[in-house]
């Protein structure tokens, strides 16, 4: 139900520019691959594993292939050839390959309707282990029934996941629906998957499929003694977006950050890389229903959330333009905004208010994920706590879709389990209370939300004109996103980016562009 | 000695030395699980504790808020802090710091040097997201920051430091297996003297085994350890810079 009046047609035009925008970024991706896309292909392929360097054994193959043959043509056909040779399935196959026993360049001789048949294989069996987790989720969804939004989203980061699993049945006893394991710091930079369960990290735990597959069991034992489906997120961002969303969709994972330019501006990863290998991943988000969430959030904690409050619109907009690119339907958006301005403001709810449901009202179908106050947060735990009361307010009233739970150590350490009681008091206490307030509630005609909505509406408007004129590779190398600049060739992992042949193959790409299982 | 200066917790009557706490045991909550917190409180030389609430949190695990009120006295003219050495300031105060008193922008460059790969420390205080939401330098209007990343050969890092016209180097290292980071951190101050620029830069080292004391044994103006936000360094080296400038006026 529309609470603000929004001009239709301002909105239509707002979704056409970011259209503009995204496709013009598709031209690219279209044309190129990346190393990081290629280790995919192999992981899809059932290569897994490490060598006593603790290398990954899809980082060795693809290494391989670049020194022997160069990667233009894509690993999959050479990889499918090498089974022709070796006569054994994918992971023996590229043992093989790594102890040097079948080169690259013996496969030359082998002809592509040999390989094809293999390719073909490889791949179907790819998209059926897409589909399983799909019905999977879907079956333990009838078992274990999603309970309704917002969701309740709380983190656990302990660095071990033994430990972690500890913190995460707790909170889902005090009424968490998604648990969401904190990454150690800097892993988004490593250009390869750590392996194994892990038990140490840097203010967080390794995301590692090893450690997803522990997590995951232990939420399965949760939610069925709960009777509620509890999701679980991780990270797809970094140097190995795509790799992990396939680890992740391996292992029946719901959930994953996963944001167009959020590495770009926050972690300085090159921009070309970023948007190839974010396509990739996003097609198997697509196909293995896993939501993505967005990190506009981010852009506040660097800039004023009043000031800057469209650079989050355009950038939804942006994202989901991109989502839709790669086959993501709506629902599987979570597009990201926060509650970030100071609060001495005078009139602060007000402001955010109007901003949470002008998203609401821009992205219907979408689960909105809605960040806590982090930025003004005090060491001060009472006042903080008084904080994350207002922000479950604005939450229930705008009816957002995932709703990470405000911590009141917030600013001190990294969640103890007593907490995330304290979080999830509040929240259960603040969304019964005023469970159907926003269905009951109209924003005055011409009074102040409905004045600042439309203010955030035109300067997105603006500002995705600006973008669209410079197209966003130069936007971001201008600073238009979050006040940060990075060059367009800057950053790591350009020189993974990869211009693709002529004769390139990847026959899960072009499965996964035809749209996921839920479409046909 | 007078009795003014000894001092209690205070709720609403002066001496009644009242506390309030919060706390988790790992026990389910039951009646001999309120017992049992009451009795841990005691055993803090607490008395007329009052177990407020109890919430089960999870199987086996019992949140409790209490209030006691506590028996000691303490001579509040028997107790001395020292000075921080770091001046606690925000991003807004040292970019103004750097603004009014040293008029141009500070120049600050970062690595891990040697074999270390590890980049985790030097983006934590650098990168513009910065570190447990305190902004890292990039981000700071007033420095201008170069983070050069991982492996960069001594010899590298005071040639970009030069080229940069850098005020100060940030020396990041992660690896301590026998001892490398200390062999790292010795060539770095060595190749420096022996260039002859050691007073040139304020140097400064950093890692999850570093402190103060052992960086200045090394040879470097400053060291930080775990939990250095970016906001530590940059108040450092600004209000060392001032320190510097006034000693040349």
């Amino acid at each position: 139900m529309a609470k603000i009046n929004l001009d239709k047609s301002q909105v239509e035009t707002v979704k056409t520019i970011a259209k503009s925008i995204a496709d013009d970024i598709q031209k690219f991706v279209d044309e190129h691959s990346t190393e990081s896309v290629e280790r995919t292909v192999l992981r899809l392929y059932g290569v897994d594993g490490v060598d006593e360097d603790k290398t990954p054994l899809p980082n060795k193959i693809i290494e391989k292939l670049l020194a022997e043959v160069g990667l233009n043509e894509g690993v999959s056909k050479y990889f499918a050839k090498a089974m022709v040779l070796s006569k054994r399935d994918g992971q023996t196959t590229a043992e093989l390959l790594d102890q040097n026993h079948i080169s690259f360049k013996d496969t030359l001789s082998v002809l592509d309707v040999d390989s094809l048949k293999i390719e073909k294989d490889l791949s179907k069996k790819a998209i059926h282990a897409l589909d399983n987790t799909y019905n999977k989720k879907l079956k333990k969804q009838i078992e274990c029934p999603v309970p309704p939004t917002p969701w309740k989203y709380l983190i656990v980061a302990t660095g071990n996941i033994y430990e972690d699993r500890v913190q995460a049945e707790s909170a889902v006893d005090s009424g968490a629906d998604i648990i969401a394991v904190i990454r150690s710091t800097a892993q988004s930079l490593l250009d390869y998957i750590p392996y194994g369960a892990t038990t140490e990290g840097f203010g967080g735990t390794y995301a590692t499929q090893e450690n997803f597959k522990i997590m995951r069991k232990a939420l399965d034992k949760s939610m069925k003694k709960r009777g509620r489906y509890v999701r679980l997120v991780n990270y797809s961002s970094g140097l190995c977006m795509s790799e992990i969303a396939a680890c992740a969709a391996m292992e029946d994972l719901d959930m994953l950050l996963n944001d167009s330019m959020y590495g770009i501006l926050f972690r300085d990863i090159n921009m070309k890389r970023t948007f190839v290998d974010q396509y990739m991943s996003r097609l198997i988000c697509s196909r293995a229903n896993i939501i993505i969430n967005t990190g506009e959030d981010n852009y506040l904690t660097t800039s004023d959330a009043i000031e800057s409050a469209h650079t989050v619109t355009a950038s939804q907009l942006i994202n989901e333009a991109m989502g839709i690119n790669a086959r993501l339907k709506p629902e599987l958006l979570g597009l990201g905004h926060a509650y970030e301005i100071n609060p001495t403001v005078e009139n602060a709810f007000l402001y955010e208010l109007a901003h949470a449901q002008l998203a609401r009202e821009l992205f219907p179908r979408s689960p909105l994920k809605y960040m806590p106050p982090t930025k003004y947060k005090k060491t001060d735990i009472f006042f903080s706590h008084a904080m994350d009361t207002m922000f479950n307010l604005a939450s229930i009233t705008t009816n957002q879709g995932i709703h990470l739970a405000g911590i009141l150590t917030e600013a001190i350490h990294t969640p103890l389990m007593q907490d995330r009681y304290q979080a999830l008091d509040s929240i259960n206490y603040v969304f019964n209370i005023a469970k159907n307030l926003g269905d009951e509630i109209e924003f005055k005609a011409g009074g102040f939300i409905e004045n600042r909505a439309k203010t955030v509406l035109n300067e997105t408007e603006q500002f995705l004109i600006k973008v669209e004129k410079m197209g966003l590779m130069t936007s971001i190398s201008n600073g238009l996103f979050a006040g940060i600049k990075r060059p367009i060739d800057g950053g790591k992992g350009g020189p993974g980016v990869i211009k693709k042949a002529p004769t390139y193959s990847n026959p899960i790409m072009d499965e996964l562009k035809k749209g996921g299982k839920h479409d046909q | 000695m007078t009795s003014k200066n000894l001092i209690k917790p205070y709720g609403d009557t002066m001496n009644d030395g009242v506390m309030q706490l919060a706390f988790t045991l790992p026990v389910e909550n039951s009646a001999r699980a309120k017992k049992a917190a009451e009795v841990y409180l005691t055993k803090l030389n607490l008395v007329d504790v009052a177990i407020s609430s109890a919430k089960k949190l999870t199987d086996g695990f019992t949140y409790f808020v209490a209030f006691a009120r506590a028996i000691p006295t303490l001579n509040y003219d028997e107790i001395e802090a020292t000075e921080v050495q770091i001046k606690e300031m925000n991003f807004y105060q040292i970019n103004a710091l750097i603004k009014e008193k040293i008029n141009r922008k500070l120049v600050i460059i970062g690595a891990t040097i040697g074999t270390d790969a590890h980049t985790v420390g030097i983006d934590a205080i650098m990168n513009m997201k910065g570190y447990n939401m305190d902004y890292g330098l990039e981000r700071y209007p007033e420095i201008e920051a170069y983070n050069l990343g991982s492996q960069v050969p001594p010899e590298t890092l005071i040639k970009a430091a030069l080229d940069y016209k850098a005020d100060a180097i940030l020396i990041s290292q992660t690896v301590t297996q026998k001892d490398a980071h200390i062999r790292n951190f010795t060539e770095f101050i060595e190749m420096l003297e022996a260039e002859k620029l050691r007073n040139r830069f304020i140097i400064i080292a950093g890692g999850p085994r570093i402190n103060n004391d052992l960086a200045i044994e090394l040879g470097f103006d400053a060291g930080f350890g775990p939990g250095t936000l970016p906001s530590h360094v940059a108040s450092y080296v600004a209000n060392k810079m001032v320190e510097r400038k006034g000693a040349q006026s």
